[in-house]
């Protein structure tokens, strides 16, 4: 089997109407990078997912880390992704021009140097991600009680797949298969997506982020349906195993405990979010509860729909007229790999 | 959000190591991945997540090789 066979018969599909979801924003970018909506029949659709970390983190989540930037002697430290995306009023970046100390980090371990020089400053980490990331935290947190440094707080809004996909897999049946993430899956192994394709009798492929790893999953996608199989397949080898990254679970078990979370524009999900465990809650800095949501009251931003794969994003009615990267009225448009923002920057690729 | 790279590991110290990308040498934690020298490790955040089993292009190579038999015995 080759490529270009297995994008002959991707296009010569012919039988009944199919909606895939590719959960990963980083999948959905290499879609669009790689044009491989163009390869698809009329009967198949990929509909994006709610993996973007970034776009699903509550207004009220922004506006809690403003309110710790604006404290005196506190710094909050924060990847890029998250500088414009809106909170109630303001984003980070308005805040930090309005003089607010807001400082983007590549990797949460730059903090360990800059808060054991600096020990009359408190420094506020943003951590937002799904599982892929946590373990980051988590190994944080080791080196902050091994090096006894009690000034560094974690605000977090941290966030599971799996109960994600559960939640789109009970409330809407239109989905017949999933593209797994690929790096989310490195963590928890291919296994774990096992009995959500038994319960729900869908299949799932995960792959990995090249534009032959993305048609390869499409053309298995297929095949099961076609077969009537729903098996889970791992279509990424060389970074995921079948149970995952033992240690990385292992240690995102010991600091950090499941509960429920608010998605932004989906609704509170349970057992979606982790939050820091008791003997750690001494460097949380007020991650529970951050359920506001500032689209549902005061703006017409459809993202929770374009999460969920009900619209896409060209049918809001703001899509690249009151809302474009440069003025984002959502945070789907604001994240490198949010929904309308990718359509935004390849809208010529469709 | 999730991208992570692969890159080669070239000095380890417990929990820390020196990982090359392409030729930009970068500090990462090891903690959650048993690495030595010469491995390729895929690098989210300043962190190792996994211990890489081949490179992408051979793997695809193997993939399209694999969905033959996966899709041909039934
Ligand atoms: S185009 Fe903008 S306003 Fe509309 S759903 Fe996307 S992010 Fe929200």
């Amino acid at each position: 089997m080759n490529l270009e066979t297995i994008i002959k018969e991707i296009g010569e599909y012919k039988g009944p109407n199919l909606k895939f979801m590719e959960v990963c924003g980083t999948h959905t970018a290499s879609i669009f990078k790689n044009g491989i909506k163009s390869l698809l029949p009329t009967g198949l659709k990929l509909i994006s997912g709610p993996g973007c970390p970034v776009c699903v983190t509550p207004s009220a989540y922004i506006d809690k880390a403003i309110e710790w930037a604006k404290k005196p002697d506190c710094v909050l430290l924060t990847f890029g992704d998250m500088m414009k995306v809106p909170g109630f009023t303001h984003s980070l970046s308005e805040a930090k021009a309005e003089g607010a100390n807001v400082e983007i980090m590549y990797s949460p371990h730059e903090v360990l140097k800059k808060a054991g020089s600096n020990p009359s400053k408190t420094y506020v980490i943003a951590c937002v991600g799904f599982e892929t990331t946590v373990p980051v935290y988590s190994l944080l947190i080791k080196q902050l009680e091994e090096n006894n440094i009690s000034n560094v707080k974690l605000l977090t809004a941290l966030r599971q797949v799996l109960p994600a996909l559960e939640f789109i897999c009970s409330t809407d049946s239109e989905i017949d298969a999933f593209i797994a993430p690929g790096h989310a899956s490195t963590i928890l192994g291919s296994d774990a997506y096992r009995n959500l394709a038994l319960d729900y009798k869908k299949p799932f492929a995960v792959a990995g982020f090249e534009a032959e790893h993305v048609v390869i999953a499409i053309y298995d996608l297929i095949k099961q349906m076609e077969k009537g199989k729903h098996e889970v397949h791992n279509l990424y080898p060389s970074a995921v195993r079948p149970e995952g990254n033992k240690t990385a679970l292992e240690t995102i078990d010991q600091y950090f405990t499941s509960g429920p979370a608010y998605w932004r524009g989906i609704g509170t999900i349970e057992n979606s979010g982790l939050y820091l465990r008791e003997p750690y809650m001494k460097y949380d800095a007020g991650s529970l509860g951050l359920s506001d949501d500032a689209d549902k009251q005061t703006s017409k931003c459809r993202c929770g729909e374009v999460i969920l794969g009900k619209i896409n994003p060209d049918e809001c009615p703001m899509f690249g007229k009151a809302c474009t990267p440069l003025k984002a009225k959502g945070p789907c448009m604001v994240s490198t790999e949010g929904t309308c923002g990718i359509w935004y920057r390849f809208s010529d690729r469709k | 959000m999730c991208v992570a790279l692969p890159g080669k590991v070239i000095e380890t110290n417990g929990m820390v190591g020196k990982v090359d990308f392409q030729g930009n040498i970068v500090n990462v934690s090891l903690g959650v991945v048993d690495a030595k020298v010469g491995d390729y490790v895929l690098v989210h955040a300043g962190c190792a997540i996994e211990v890489m089993q081949k490179d992408a292009a051979e793997e695809i190579i193997e993939l399209f090789a694999e969905l033959e038999t996966m899709h041909n015995e039934s």
